[in-house]
């Protein structure tokens, strides 16, 4: 650590005010608060138990995000040399994955943290650590094949129109990464979604399509229930492997990052709606999609990932305790809703979850607004 | 023009401004943020916009004439009425008009046409400024706010034809090697909410440019 900070204390004075590349400033800070903690102290009484800040939130949700993200790098070797009819070694489907994700981390990364970067040497911010997550996020949620050129606009779109006009990190109304997704699901649709695009240098021969892709087109799965849960089918880059997301979601729940109201409610707001369509579907025996036992709903798409990772984001969530409830549980139902019964969409997780992150201050005004008329009601009785 | 007062000239630096101001400060979608609906449903290729342009200026020149001239014998009470029927009476003739003429345009605009007696801006500048004006001012207020409704249709529908068609006016701007390098048209700009953004941004950009525009 002390080279780091000998570099770190002679450039400092470069970068102070009058110094001559205070243009600078705020990536100095960005760059010297992750290798030490800051020093600045409180100096009256506080209430702080604990040194957690944003920095060290964000750290405990990409940790989180390892198991999906090697898996998914496995994953894509081990899909990639499958369809050619190949078996491979651990390490070799490991190494084709990585090589394949790498470019799109570095874009994701890049030209995110450049236009934050950017956007708050204008403003006169501090660089914060608000991408270090969506940055992550998002090359796990695009198939494998994407170009990076359209990871690049995607990624520019969705931070600038969906983080900085409202005022930077904390302030977004809707999940950046998914805001990405999303861009590109409705600006290159043929790039997001088929039966071409999940597995990379697929042989022709070789059907790609994901399982709810052929769920919709009536067909069964075609995985086994272990398989849904391991995860070694194709999909997008870190949704297939239950497990992988699973011990993420476990240090997101230990760590307390991400708050279980909402993850609970979420799959159990999942499982009602297919509960729901499984009843339904005696009487609908045409559309064979809706018999799909609920339970495997939750294990295949994107629907753990969406669960674990996107809905929880502390800021698009719904703050208030009832409110969470409320805001998960509808995440689920609309999610397993636009999954089965709209055909134009296969997955409904990402749609489901950009839809109540914007009704989620609505729920909380409303959750609140009870509260008040509540209480009043207990005063008055008392008075 | 009565003998007494001093003759004001045609082009008087006023009569520029209420020409000039509507293209910028005072621009009718960007600043008051009115006909927002038209400009989603017209601007994705640029022809069609050009034309409702064309469609609007008239429209609102021709009527601001108008009830500006009759200003004085409109009863109160029902002058929104009147504005109607002259609003509805010029965008009939330019329906028949463009009908006539180009036949393919109009059916691409289909009722966006008929729809500009709905346009906000129409009754917006009766309202504001013709009930209140001279026919000869009313009238270049009129030519001002349908040409900074038409700026604003045309910018969004530059961008929007060539980032979404890969063409501009109908000629291929984009050449078709960039298509072979795995370069793709974004459906998104086909798509109305889109507009919304671009639309947004040309406010971001304006109000960028001129601090006086942002609310305290």
């Amino acid at each position: 650590m002390k080279p780091i900070r000998n570099i770190l204390d002679a450039i400092k004075p470069h970068v102070q005010k009058d110094g001559k590349f205070h243009a600078f400033h705020s990536f100095y800070d960005a760059i010297e608060t992750l290798f030490f903690v800051q020093d600045r102290v409180t100096s009256k009484g506080s209430h702080i138990r604990d040194g957690v800040d944003m920095k060290r939130t964000m750290f405990v949700v990409v940790i989180a995000l390892m198991p999906a993200l090697f898996f998914g790098m496995w994953n894509a070797g081990n899909m990639h040399f499958k369809s050619m009819g190949m078996e491979k070694e651990l390490m070799e489907n490991f190494w084709y994955g990585f090589l394949k994700i790498l470019p799109i981390i570095i874009v994701s990364y890049a030209v995110g943290l450049g236009i934050e970067i950017a956007f708050a040497q204008k403003r006169g911010h501090e660089v914060n650590e608000g991408f270090f997550v969506s940055g992550m996020l998002i090359p796990l949620i695009v198939p494998v094949t994407t170009p990076l050129w359209m990871v690049a606009i995607a990624v520019a779109f969705a931070v600038i129109f969906g983080k900085e006009v409202f005022g930077g990190t904390g302030m977004n109304i809707m999940n950046p990464a998914l805001l990405t997704r999303a861009f590109l699901f409705f600006a290159y649709p043929t790039f997001m979604s088929g039966d071409k695009v999940w597995i990379a240098e697929k042989a022709d021969a070789f059907s790609g399509a994901t399982p709810l892709a052929e769920l919709t087109a009536g067909h069964p799965t075609g995985i086994s229930v272990a398989e849904m849960f391991i995860g070694n089918y194709s999909g997008s880059f870190g949704e297939t492997s239950t497990i992988a997301i699973l011990i993420g979601a476990f240090i997101l729940l230990y760590t307390g990052v991400a708050s279980w109201k909402v993850m609970v409610s979420f799959f159990v707001g999942g499982l009602s709606m297919g509960l729901l369509l499984n009843g339904l579907s005696a009487s609908f025996p045409a559309n064979a999609y809706l018999a799909l036992p609920a339970w495997q709903h939750l294990l295949i798409g994107g629907f753990a990932f969406g669960g674990v990772f996107m809905i929880t984001d502390p800021v698009t969530a719904s703050q208030t305790g009832t409110g969470k409830w409320i805001y998960g549980f509808l995440g689920g139902f609309i999610a397993i809703m636009v999954r089965v019964l709209n055909p134009a969409y296969p997955e409904g997780v990402m749609l489901a979850i950009l839809l109540v992150n914007i009704f989620a201050p609505l729920i909380d005004y409303y959750v609140v607004e009870s509260n008040i008329k509540r209480r009043l009601k207990r005063v008055k009785a008392l008075s | 023009m009565s003998k007494t007062k001093e003759r004001e000239l045609l082009f008087s630096p006023k009569n520029i401004r209420l020409l000039t101001s509507p293209l910028g400060k005072e621009n009718p979608i960007t600043m008051q943020v009115l006909g927002i609906c038209s400009a989603l449903a017209v601007t994705v290729q640029i022809k069609p916009a050009v034309v409702m342009g064309i469609s609007v200026i008239v429209v609102t020149a021709v009527g601001n004439l108008i009830i500006s001239a009759m200003r004085n014998s409109i009863p109160n009470r029902i002058r929104i009425i009147v504005q109607l029927v002259v609003i509805a009476t010029l965008v009939i003739l330019v329906d028949q008009v463009l009908r006539a003429f180009s036949y393919e345009v109009s059916k691409q605009l289909s009722v966006f046409v008929g729809l500009i007696i709905t346009n906000c801006i129409l009754m917006g500048r009766f309202e504001a400024f013709a009930m209140a004006n001279k026919p000869w001012p009313s009238f270049l207020d009129g030519i001002g706010n349908g040409l900074g409704y038409g700026i604003i249709l045309v910018v969004v529908a530059v961008v929007r034809e060539l980032f979404g068609s890969g063409s501009l006016m109908g000629y291929k701007i984009i050449p078709e090697s960039f298509y072979n390098f795995g370069y793709s048209n974004n459906g998104l700009m086909i798509m109305p909410p889109l507009t919304l953004i671009i639309v947004a941004s040309i406010i971001w950009f304006q109000r960028s440019r001129d601090k006086d525009l942002i609310e305290k």
